[in-house]
């Protein structure tokens, strides 16, 4: 079975805020979820099936379930980090093509900024019943940046991978990002800029990192007798891929994400190639994650991720392969540290023409949008969705 | 005032792990190797993570390797390195690069083994220069 065209994507929303200091977590949640319905066309009693992680208050989906005032007979709390909402939809997918539901609602909220938290520089015990691998980590002083910076150091070992390449995936975030009235920096950087700034785990710097923002956004997931009923331009899902990476028991590698597993079975999947693909949404918690996603999916071979993304290459309208167009958690949102959502989102916008008209794709069909959640460096949740216009 | 020492949190022990930990206070380094596949792991497990086997050994390393990759943390209190270091013995573990120059560091670098107090628990198996 194949969840190839089995499922549209009705509805998107993503939350304006990028500081929540007056929401509270769940009603973060209620407002994505009120925001995709409506524009879907939908309302809460169409919703029979629900998908949250580990952002949502609670043990799974039962107070989120409750709370919302949702009847389902499907529910999934996948964990897999920030990619957890780009896995939802291919498992929402799979749900709908087995009959199990068929309007799959996911929602994403978080609040970090607003509760100070320093997300990337500080490491964090998960508390409970330790992981096998905390006491191997933990006391060694993992954080978010060293372990990315880790991965950035040995490819650029590996392949000659420049802090300068890495800087013109940020320049251009941030050249999409001047158009999103809602992104948290809309400055226009440059190259110069990004290596002139201070250097927080080497070789990443604080202009390779991306933003820390509160907010959220949900999807919509219909069935296409669902899909076939309502106005919005169709969005198709046509692959998904999924994988869990980490240290191999001791064979590290730090040159190569899960993407270099989900990629291939989305293609696979999908009927399509990386040169088939108008637009990319790809997790960039930091650059060097953009550039090895890149090279894993198959849009540049291994160790010429650098050449790809180099010169503006990933501008719209500029460069040959457009990305992030909202700016991207590197420059507009990553609410409550979890980017996977909004790639989702961005993803859908390009492919219904409704990204900002300075950055939207022309004759945009096809595009796929990609994940990473967890750690590069220590071990990681990658998944990818690959979109049709019908 | 600057800090001027880094504390170590205690690593959690649990009975799966704990010669390792024992060794670690007596200045050796443990790696289990199974006896099934022959190869080596870490972090340490009961059953052996390539060929799912549970027939591994505890084995004493020579404490020597080299510096996989590494990353120094500029923005803490007191700055540190990160590093996987890929030992003699053939399995890569996570540690931290100690007692060296921060700013002299490098992948392929060799390195040797020597052990830092934590906070209450048994010291962690971190590297030098060798």
């Amino acid at each position: 079975m194949s969840i190839k065209g089995k499922a549209y994507i009705a509805g998107i929303y993503e939350h304006p805020t990028r500081l929540a200091r007056d929401l509270s977590l769940s009603q973060i949640h209620a407002e994505v979820a009120a925001g995709t319905l409506a524009d879907a066309g939908l309302t809460i009693k169409d919703v029979d099936g629900y998908f949250c992680a580990g952002d949502a208050p609670g043990l799974g989906p039962m107070s989120m379930v409750d709370y919302l005032g949702l009847k389902v007979r499907h529910v999934d709390s996948t964990d897999v980090g920030g990619s957890s909402y780009v896995l939802h939809v291919g498992h929402a997918a799979e749900a709908i093509a087995a009959g199990k539901c068929r309007v799959a609602l996911i929602t994403l909220a978080g609040r970090p900024r607003a509760e100070g938290m320093a997300t990337g520089t500080v490491p964090r015990s998960r508390g409970g019943t330790p992981t096998p691998d905390e006491p191997f980590e933990f006391p060694y002083g993992p954080t978010v940046v060293n372990m990315y910076a880790m991965c950035a150091m040995r490819h650029m070992h590996e392949f000659g991978t420049t802090s300068e390449q890495l800087a013109w995936i940020k320049v251009a975030a941030s050249h999409h990002a001047q158009h999103n009235p809602h992104a948290l920096l809309r400055d226009v950087v440059t190259v110069e800029d990004v290596v002139n700034s201070p250097v927080i785990a080497d070789p990443l710097r604080r202009l390779d990192c991306c933003v820390i923002t509160d907010g959220g956004g949900a999807i919509v997931v219909v069935a296409p007798e669902i899909a076939a009923k309502l106005k919005r331009p169709k969005v198709r899902l046509i692959g998904a891929g999924e994988a869990i990476k980490g240290q191999m028991g001791g064979k590290v590698d730090l040159t190569y994400s899960g993407a270099r597993y989900s990629g291939p079975a989305a293609f696979a999947e999908a009927g399509v190639t990386p040169a088939d693909i108008k637009y990319v949404s790809i997790y960039d918690s930091f650059t060097i994650t953009v550039l090895m996603q890149l090279e894993d999916l198959g849009f540049a071979e291994k160790g010429k991720g650098g050449r790809l993304v180099a010169d503006g290459n990933l501008i719209s309208g500029v460069g040959k392969l457009p990305f992030n167009t909202d700016g991207g958690g590197l420059c507009s949102n990553h609410p409550g540290n979890r980017g996977g959502l909004t790639k989702v989102l961005e993803a859908v916008r390009q492919l219904r023409g409704e990204a900002h008209p300075a950055v939207q794709v022309k004759n945009c069909d096809l595009a796929l949008a990609h994940g990473t959640g967890g750690s590069l460096g220590l071990r990681h949740g990658s998944a990818t969705v690959i979109l049709e216009r019908e | 005032m600057a800090a001027t020492e880094r504390k170590l949190p205690a690593p959690a022990i649990s009975p799966e792990t704990e010669p390792y930990w024992q060794a670690a206070s007596e200045g050796k380094l443990l790696v289990k190797r199974c006896q099934n596949c022959g190869e080596t792991h870490h972090y340490p497990r009961s059953i052996c993570p390539h060929c799912g086997s549970d027939r591994t050994e505890w084995t004493t390393a020579s404490g020597v390797g080299t510096v996989y990759s590494y990353s120094v943390m500029r923005r803490a209190p007191v700055p540190y390195a990160v590093a996987y270091v890929t030992l003699a013995e053939g399995t890569t573990m996570f540690t931290n690069l100690v007692d060296c120059d921060l700013d002299r560091l490098s992948i392929g670098m060799k390195v040797r083994v020597v052990f830092k107090p934590t906070e209450g628990g048994p010291p962690l198996p971190c590297f030098t220069p060798a």
